[in-house]
């Protein structure tokens, strides 16, 4: 019997597994096995292509370094909204170029939206015509790359609109030709501050009056036209203290100089451009996530609200909307993202973005290509990640309350 | 787009030095240059697709000389902004691109820069009917520059010396600043002299436009190379002064073989390889520059082919004379 006892113990040592196989067997420590593999040749990989980059930056005999953003630029560039000249940095002209980047997605956005939502609602309406038109608007536009849009766009500002000195004028102080939009630059007068000011009360006024009426609302049941109230609050109370102040604002109307018109507030042929383009394409996407949306909410959703005797637009605003809107944030955000990422096409016009100032010009007269490019890329990737944190917190406050 | 592959390259490519040009090149057995993407005179594609050109006619040079057949030139379009990035990914070995030569691209930058082959100077084009007679009158004016140039420096340093205003439009390429030119999206259009008149000559009434007097810049434009491979750098800097030691002593493509047998010129055979070895001395053969010049002919030769007087392009040598005729093209003895 020993002997047997013996065999047995000896054909298990034979047949045992070494420490490695049997941790590789266990579904547990396989995983972390596995897990340590990846990072371990994730961090291999960095280290090899950064040590790369490095070897071959000293072949070319180039330093890494960002002194060159304390540089003078040297360069002009045409639409800025802080204060820069040839002579201020590298570092400012970035900046500027932030700005116009983030100026041409603001818009783009709010445009995309406003656009995108009202195609979408008319695609969903009963009205054969109107919702075809927009159907054919829709597919036209999304199936063409946004680079041809903003190519289009350009092309016809820049060739169809006449020259500055015959350009198309509305009462001589709007002014559209191929060298943009120009409008009357307001001059803020003295005591224009209490116009501001009253602006502000109105808001917190609407705000209180909104929390007034919905507790009214949910208390009594009577219900407030609450937005006509709202508007008229928000703008009559400031154009009365602007007229009682003595409409302390004056416009500075645009002439005609030498070669371009003086004066005012001109929108340059490439912003105009990339925004239209932008905006167009981009709500064409926003219109099918809003026709999704509101097509995923079911038909006992509508039956359910009209059989407690709710009107059309009460069904909308209350039911329809609200669960709507939990199925088209999470793609709109995506959406948003990729427009402000669209918009580095901007170089295709010569709009001076992130891409045509520091990954371009600067980059070009300084040669420093991996800065530049680090730069620029860190730029997009907190653009993208200040849209995505607003946008989920934002999802957040509407998601469905569950108790 | 290209920028971001090239920088890739530079992340992955074996890391190497940058020596080793030639073996490259004799390896492959074709040449790769970055030239304009389209600059009439200098370097762009005729109707049956082939490349031609003051710049692309220096390429078939180098080829000649290294390779030993003109026509083993790939061609790389670069605009202003991407062409020092091509050059130093690897993807170009020689820059023949209307490129100035300046203090910071070549200490700064890494450039290696070669003999100017065009002397030239930053104008200004303008509707006649604009009225304006003179560069300071542009106060206000919206101006055209190609983007990533030194024009854009000069044109910013320019008006704020002469405290004027303008607007740029910065624009990718020649061929996009000419058409927003003829658009009347710019009221002027500035870039190198001879850029300006190669361009003029391609408008459909080149009379309505005028080139205005004043030369804001120093364009000195020539070969690049990358910094730290001398050996290229000397076959591409000889070549160019094969090709204007060859006008200096009277050596065409007709002619290159009978001087070679026959001159008497220590000057001349030495030059085309019948006495010495000075071919051997770069890596290359004794023929090197005889092929070179056979190629396209001597500097005098392109010159006159593509921008010369006789074309619609119509430049004068001026500056761009050799030196014994009052110009500035003057080569090292080869010896």
């Amino acid at each position: 019997m020993a002997g047997v006892a013996d065999q047995r113990s000896a054909t298990r040592v034979r047949g045992e597994p070494s420490i490695l196989l049997r941790l590789w067997r266990n579904k547990d420590t396989r995983s972390v096995i596995l897990q340590i593999l990846t990072m371990a040749l994730l961090f291999a990989f960095l280290a090899y292509i950064i040590n790369n980059a490095m070897l071959n930056l000293a072949v070319l005999g180039k330093t890494f370094s960002f002194d060159f953003l304390g540089f003078p630029a040297s360069y002009d560039i045409n639409q800025r909204l802080i204060e820069y000249t040839s002579q201020s940095t590298h570092f400012r002209a970035m900046l500027v170029g932030i700005l116009n980047t983030a100026l041409v997605a603001f818009f783009g956005i709010i445009t995309a939206t406003i656009v995108g939502f009202l195609f979408g609602i008319i695609r969903l309406s009963n009205n054969w015509i109107a919702s075809h038109i927009v159907y054919c608007i829709i597919e036209f536009t999304r199936n063409v790359p946004v680079l041809l849009h903003i190519l289009l766009i350009h092309g016809i500002i820049v060739h169809v609109l006449p020259s500055p000195r015959q350009a198309h004028t509305l009462a001589d102080s709007i002014f559209l030709s191929n060298r943009g939009l120009t409008i009357p630059d307001p001059i803020f007068g003295e005591g224009f501050s209490y116009t501001v000011i009253a602006f502000f009360v109105a808001v917190g006024i609407i705000v209180t009056f909104y929390r007034w009426a919905r507790k009214a609302r949910d208390e009594r049941g009577k219900i407030y036209p609450v937005f006509w109230i709202s508007a008229g609050i928000l703008f009559g109370l400031p154009f009365l203290v602007f007229l009682l102040s003595g409409s302390p604002l004056g416009w500075e109307v645009p002439t005609l100089g030498r070669f371009n018109l003086k004066g005012g507030i001109t929108m340059i042929p490439e912003f105009l451009a990339l925004w239209l383009a932008l905006s167009l394409y981009t709500s064409a996407f926003i219109a099918e996530i809003v026709r999704a949306g509101i097509l995923a909410i079911s038909k006992g959703q509508w039956e359910a609200s009209q059989a407690v005797g709710l009107q059309r637009n009460r069904i909308l605003q209350l039911v329809i909307i609200p669960q709507a809107l939990r199925v088209i944030i999470p793609p709109l955000t995506s959406q948003y993202l990729n427009l402000t990422k669209n918009s580095s096409l901007a170089i295709a016009i010569g709009y001076m973005d992130i891409v045509a100032t520091i990954g371009g010009i600067s980059m070009m007269q300084t040669g420093k290509e991996m800065e530049s490019m680090i730069l620029v890329l860190s730029i997009y990737l907190c653009f993208s990640l200040v849209i995505s944190a607003f946008m989920n917190w934002y999802n957040q406050r509407i998601k469905l309350v569950e108790r | 787009m290209r920028i971001f592959i090239s920088l890739i390259a530079v992340l992955f490519m074996a890391s190497a030095t940058n020596a080793g040009t030639l073996e490259d090149v004799k390896a492959r057995g074709v040449l790769n240059c970055i030239v304009n993407t389209g600059l009439p005179g200098f370097s762009y594609t005729d109707k049956a697709g082939r490349w031609k050109g003051f710049d692309a006619d220096m390429c078939r040079s180098v080829a000649a000389a290294v390779i030993g057949d003109g026509e083993k030139v790939k061609f790389i379009p670069a605009t202003g902004k991407t062409r020092f990035t091509l050059l130093n990914s690897k993807e170009g070995d020689v820059i023949f691109r209307n490129t100035t030569w300046t203090f910071v691209r070549d200490v700064d930058v890494k450039l290696a820069f070669l003999p100017t082959t065009y002397y030239d100077g930053q104008g200004f084009i303008i509707r006649k009917s604009k009225g304006v007679k003179s560069a300071k009158e542009l106060d206000g004016a919206t101006i055209c520059i190609q983007t990533g140039t030194t024009t854009e420096l000069n044109l910013a340093d320019y008006f704020r010396a002469n405290k004027i205003s303008y607007k740029p439009v910065p624009i990718e390429s020649n061929e996009e600043a000419r058409k927003n030119y003829l658009a009347d999206r710019c009221d002027t259009y500035t870039t190198d002299a001879s850029g300006l008149a190669a361009t003029r000559a391609t408008f459909d009434k080149p009379g309505d436009h005028l080139i205005l007097p004043e030369i804001i810049s120093k364009e000195p434009l020539g070969p690049v190379v990358r910094h730290g491979d001398d050996q290229w750098a000397d076959i591409v800097r000889w070549t160019v002064y094969a090709l204007i030691t060859a006008e200096e002593q009277g050596i065409t493509a007709a002619n290159a073989d009978k001087m070679g047998a026959k001159s008497n010129d220590p000057n001349v055979k030495r030059l085309l390889g019948t006495e010495g070895n000075l071919g051997g001395m770069l890596g290359l053969d004794k023929d090197w520059a005889k092929r070179a010049i056979k190629a396209q002919g001597n500097y005098a030769e392109i010159f006159e082919r593509n921008v010369g007087p006789k074309t619609p392009i119509g430049l004068a040598r001026g500056l761009n004379a050799n030196y014994k005729n009052g110009g500035l093209l003057y080569a090292p003895p080869f010896r």
